[in-house]
């Protein structure tokens, strides 16, 4: 069979060693040759997509096993179920289009070939991690990920991009490496021989209890940094504000995901009885991240840092959604992954588009556009809509689902994160209010109408998510059978708390 | 009275024999051939051609090994898998090493002071260098460094533990003092590595009297047999262990053992800096698992002890003190420091993982090292006139390195990410196998401790990274580096580079040989 995860690896990390090869004279097309190189990813995703049989989402299709360290029992084993299915399309379908927002940032060629070598880089190890089905081969994708972003982060963007740079990889490096004692010891439980670490051969494992919670809290902690909860998130609105836009973009709307979909694939279904063990704390921390993220969102000038403060909130609900272990919180979640990467990514390229006019994220110097830029206030208010959850658009869908599901087991933390919900209006209008209603400034230079490169960035997300808004059966029918089979993993829980 | 000449067993120590022999005939071709760029030219082609068929030599008995190995001279030295895998890996390091010894900048100058018999800046000193003279006896020198350090990973036997240990030391005491610049903290380097190293060779001296005493046998094999025979236990075998053990973690450069290394890294030649590194640590990492599995095994639960706290002082007190360092090869030093940490932990409940975890531990480092210093020797300063100064170690002077040279830099880097234990570098590995080692045996609150000064570690590996690649070249210094050419060098930047990528990403067939390795031929562990 064609090994086609294989080929969405490799190739746009084979497409960024060609630009850092490319010699200099070659590099005024670097652009194009890195969107081409992603627009045939996205081609591949769709393909993946839809080649994916629905009828049995659940078990894992495209699944390629290569003997790599024998010695250590690690395999070069790819494969995705439903989830990991949606996670890839996500990734191959948010690069070209950081690649197209960000089409004018650098000016010097080298600098640019750079940059986007190190994005294309960035898309091999994402499309690598949500298809990855050895512990070992995720883990090593996992940590080498840090490097180009943390190159992404500290070469180009704002004046603390090297602190923002040096915090996010010191963050992200202990909540790894303690997951690699996790790793290890996960190792020993197992059943060793030359395939130990694929997923199928750690599922199911008889662990004594105290193991199975140590293991699982040294791979959680290392998601709950990825997928910032409180009190692990305070990397992110650091770098949010000193990266680039389509790096943050990239960073939140994809790479996070990794948390919530580690919490999902590895701690829940490799650990489900300490999951089960864990779950009241890891809601009340869940719902504290929905209210604190909202909160603190509300009171940012700087765009960037709100629009991370709205993802700490958001990622606070997909954590919310996964413990609560029923059928349709957890598809809400997985859906919700999918969803508030179109919503974020969308979110993040017109923030990008807002500071490359005006040179700055302060919501104070901003005012009175509605008038002067109709196209562009209505897409931004169209894609900060999706962000506070209006129906129709598809981040809708999901949090209801979470909130529905979450409900039956936990009540009050259900209670307490609508408040959330409610509290994301305020953000959202609050921002677009100062934006772009108001008077007209008089003495300020003219400002931009979206151009046609910039709606093709955010126009197809926006669309997307009125078809899945409208049409959600689309993403849930190959999201049901894998968050069933994950469900019933944990034991069963007592309803009505 | 008869003597009985000792049944000895010439082909497995082929190896050694050639390069002794070779560093015995490198000292008469000092003295007979004259002129210096031919001396020269003769000892680097000796040492080369000695050390490449002494690695021949070991793979083909690698290869031809029948059974388990031999025990020659008289139970004294045993030639085993073990064994060959530890010698071909101080041979790489040594070739790699007389690489380096051989590396000149562009203007034709040598690592090593042309004289080393005169005082720092005198007269004779300036003559001496302007008639072009040269210290090519450190070839012969670092050759005996190698044969003692294969003899030391062989040793079953007290007493020629010791012998090993002056063979390979001595050398090196020499080595260290050759700076040809800054000669006076070459001196000191040299000074406190020699006074501090003969004070842990009488403790490992002593260490193995008592053993002696409590055993009645210098013999590895036959110390196990006492340790198990022994009822109770005696104070004078823990006495005894302790003291064998602290002299060997003196070369390993373990806390508290570790005092000489960051004046001995920061003064000594940069070649040497990076041969000691990476060559002395493995074969004492060598002679540490032999005396441990082979003779102390029944002890592992009196000594865990001290293996637990010696490891999380190195780590702890490597990792903090690193972070403040504002000289790179002194920075290098605490992280070596940090590293001998790391090499303990593997030791942690002596499980059987970490006879073949170790030597890839070894190998990844210390590929890394050669190359890290292989970088520095090429990082210059530059006087205002343009002549072409000593190594830019001091931290700041590498702002803005990978606008300088993005090559160079990028394979620093590279080492760095290797030290900082990354994954896709051979230091992941490393590090994975040796945690692995020590988890098996239980040891996992030292292996939590270890992954926590892993990621302080990385904080001053990134530093560097941040100063060269996301910093701007200071203003006005634009001229003040010079970055040198030397084609033996940037062979030892390449080669090391190119080994560490490929030992991160296809560990498997290096992890088979060290598997491979990791039955000893005696010892209660085997």
């Amino acid at each position: 069979m064609f090994p086609i995860l294989t080929v969405m690896v490799a190739l746009p990390a084979v497409g960024a060693a060609v630009l850092w090869a490319l010699p200099s004279g070659a590099r005024e097309r670097v652009r194009e040759i890195a969107l081409g190189i992603t627009v045939l990813e996205l081609a591949l995703a769709v393909a993946l997509f839809v080649q994916f049989d629905t009828a049995t989402a659940g078990e894992i299709q495209f699944s390629e096993t290569y003997a790599w360290i024998p010695q250590i029992g690690a395999s070069w084993a790819l494969g995705v179920n439903g989830i990991g299915l949606l996670m890839v399309v996500l990734a191959a379908l948010l690069t070209p289009l950081a690649i197209l927002a960000g089409w004018w940032e650098d000016r010097d060629p080298a600098r640019r070939t750079h940059y986007l070598a190190l994005v294309l880089l960035s898309e091999a190890f994402m499309v690598g991690i949500f298809a990855a089905r050895d512990v070992f081969l995720f883990y090593v994708l996992f940590e080498a990920m840090l490097i180009p972003l943390y190159f992404l982060i500290g070469s180009f963007g704002g004046l603390q991009r090297r602190y923002a740079a040096v915090k996010f990889l010191l963050y992200s490096l202990v909540g790894g490496l303690i997951m690699l004692v996790g790793v290890v010891a996960l190792y020993f439980q197992g059943p060793g021989g030359e395939e130990a670490f694929l997923t199928d051969n750690l599922t199911g494992l008889d662990m004594s209890t105290s193991t199975e919670r140590l293991i699982f809290l040294a791979f959680f902690l290392a998601f709950a940094i990825k997928a910032p909860m409180v009190p692990l998130h305070t990397w992110l609105p650091t770098v949010a504000e000193n990266a680039r836009p389509g790096t943050t973009a990239l960073l939140v709307a994809v790479l996070d995901k990794i948390g919530t979909f580690g919490m999902l694939t590895l701690c829940v279904a490799l650990f489900p009885e300490a999951a089960e063990w864990a779950a009241p704390v890891i809601i009340v921390f869940a719902v504290i991240s929905v209210i604190y993220g909202a909160l603190l969102a509300i009171g940012q000038r700087n765009m960037l840092r709100l629009v991370a403060f709205t993802s700490v909130s958001h990622f606070g609900i997909m954590v919310l959604g996964i413990f609560a272990f029923t059928q349709t919180s957890v598809e809400g979640a997985a859906l919700y992954m999918f969803n508030h990467g179109l919503s974020t990514g969308a979110l993040f390229f017109a923030v990008g588009f807002l500071i490359h006019r005006r040179g700055t994220a302060d919501v104070t110097e901003y005012g009175g556009l509605q008038k002067v830029v109709p196209v562009f206030a209505g897409t931004f208010l169209v894609i900060g809509l999706s962000a506070l959850a209006l129906p129709g658009l598809s981040p809708f869908i999901s949090e209801i689902m979470v909130l529905v599901g979450a409900f039956s087991v936990a009540k009050a933390a259900v209670i307490v994160a609508t408040l959330g919900v409610v509290l994301a209006a305020l953000y959202v209008l609050l921002t677009y209010q100062k934006v772009f209603t108001g008077p007209v400034p008089e003495a300020r230079p003219t400002f931009r109408e979206l151009t046609r490169r910039e709606r093709v960035v955010l126009w197809p997300l926006i669309a997307l998510m009125l078809v899945l808004g409208f049409l959600p059966g689309i993403a849930i029918d190959v999201l049901s059978e894998p968050s069933a089979d994950i469900v019933s993993t944990v034991p069963v829980q007592e309803a009505g708390e | 009275m008869s003597f009985v000449t000792p049944e000895i067993a010439w082909a497995p120590l082929a190896p050694l024999i050639i390069v002794l022999g070779a560093a015995a005939a490198g000292i008469l071709v000092e003295s007979f051939v004259r002129a210096p760029e031919r001396r020269r030219v003769a000892q680097l082609t000796l040492a080369l051609a000695a050390l490449l068929a002494a690695f021949g030599t070991a793979v083909v008995q690698w290869a031809m090994l029948d059974g388990a190995g031999t025990v020659v001279l008289a139970d004294m030295v045993t030639i085993d898998r073990q064994a060959l895998a530890w010698q071909v890996l101080i041979l790489v390091f040594g070739v790699l090493g007389t690489l380096l010894f051989a590396s000149r900048t562009r203007a034709g100058e040598e690592a090593f002071t042309p004289l080393g018999s005169v005082a720092p800046g005198s007269t004779e000193e300036t003559l001496a260098r302007r008639k072009g003279f040269q210290v090519t006896e450190v070839f012969p020198l670092a050759l005996f460094a190698v044969g003692g350090m294969m003899l030391f990973t062989a040793v079953t036997d007290l007493i020629f533990l010791f012998v090993a240990l002056e063979v390979f030391s001595l050398p090196l005491y020499i080595l260290v003092a050759l700076a040809r610049r800054r000669r006076f903290l070459s001196h000191e380097g040299a000074l406190k590595y020699f006074l501090l190293g003969a004070f842990s060779s009488a403790i490992l001296l002593f260490g193995a009297a008592f053993l002696y005493g409590a055993t009645g046998t210098t013999a590895y094999s036959g110390i196990a047999a006492g340790l198990t025979s022994a009822t109770g236990l005696d104070p004078l075998i823990l006495a005894g262990a302790v003291m064998v053990i602290v002299g060997l973690m003196f070369k390993i450069g373990a806390v508290p053992f570790h005092s000489w290394t960051p004046d001995a890294y920061q003064g000594a030649p940069t070649p040497v800096t990076a041969f000691m590194g990476a060559a002395t640590k493995a074969a004492a990492t060598a002679a540490l698992i032999r005396v441990v599995y082979e003779a102390l095994y029944a002890l592992e639960w009196e000594l865990s002890l001290l293996f637990w706290i010696v490891a999380i002082a190195s780590m702890l007190l490597g990792t903090v003190v690193a972070l403040v360092q504002t000289d790179l090869k002194r920075m290098l030093a605490y992280s070596s420091i940090a590293h001998a940490g790391f090499i303990l932990v593997a030791f942690a409940g002596f499980p059987d993982g970490a006879l073949s975890a170790l030597p890839f531990y070894l190998a990844s480092y210390g590929l890394a090292t050669m190359g890290a210093f292989a970088v520095i020797s090429q990082v210059r300063e530059k006087a205002e006139d343009g002549t072409v100064l000593g190594e830019a170690t001091r931290l700041g002077q590498w702002a803005g390195l990978g606008k300088r040279s993005p090559l160079l830099a990028g394979a620093m880097a590279l080492f760095l990410l290797s030290f900082a234990g990354i994954p896709l570098t051979a230091g992941f590995v490393g590090k994975f196998v040796a945690f692995a080692a020590a988890i098996s045996s239980g040891a996992w609150p030292l292996v939590l401790i270890a992954v926590i000064a892993s990621a302080a570690a990385a904080f001053f590996y990134v530093r560097l990274i941040v100063l060269m690649f996301l910093t701007d070249v200071p203003e006005g210094q634009e001229d003040a580096i010079e970055i040198e050419f030397s084609p033996y060098a940037r062979t030892v930047v390449i080669l090391t580079a190119v080994a560490v990528v490929l030992l991160g990403i296809v560990p498997g067939p290096v992890l088979s040989v060290f598997e491979n390795a990791g039955v000893l031929l005696l010892g209660a562990a085997g």
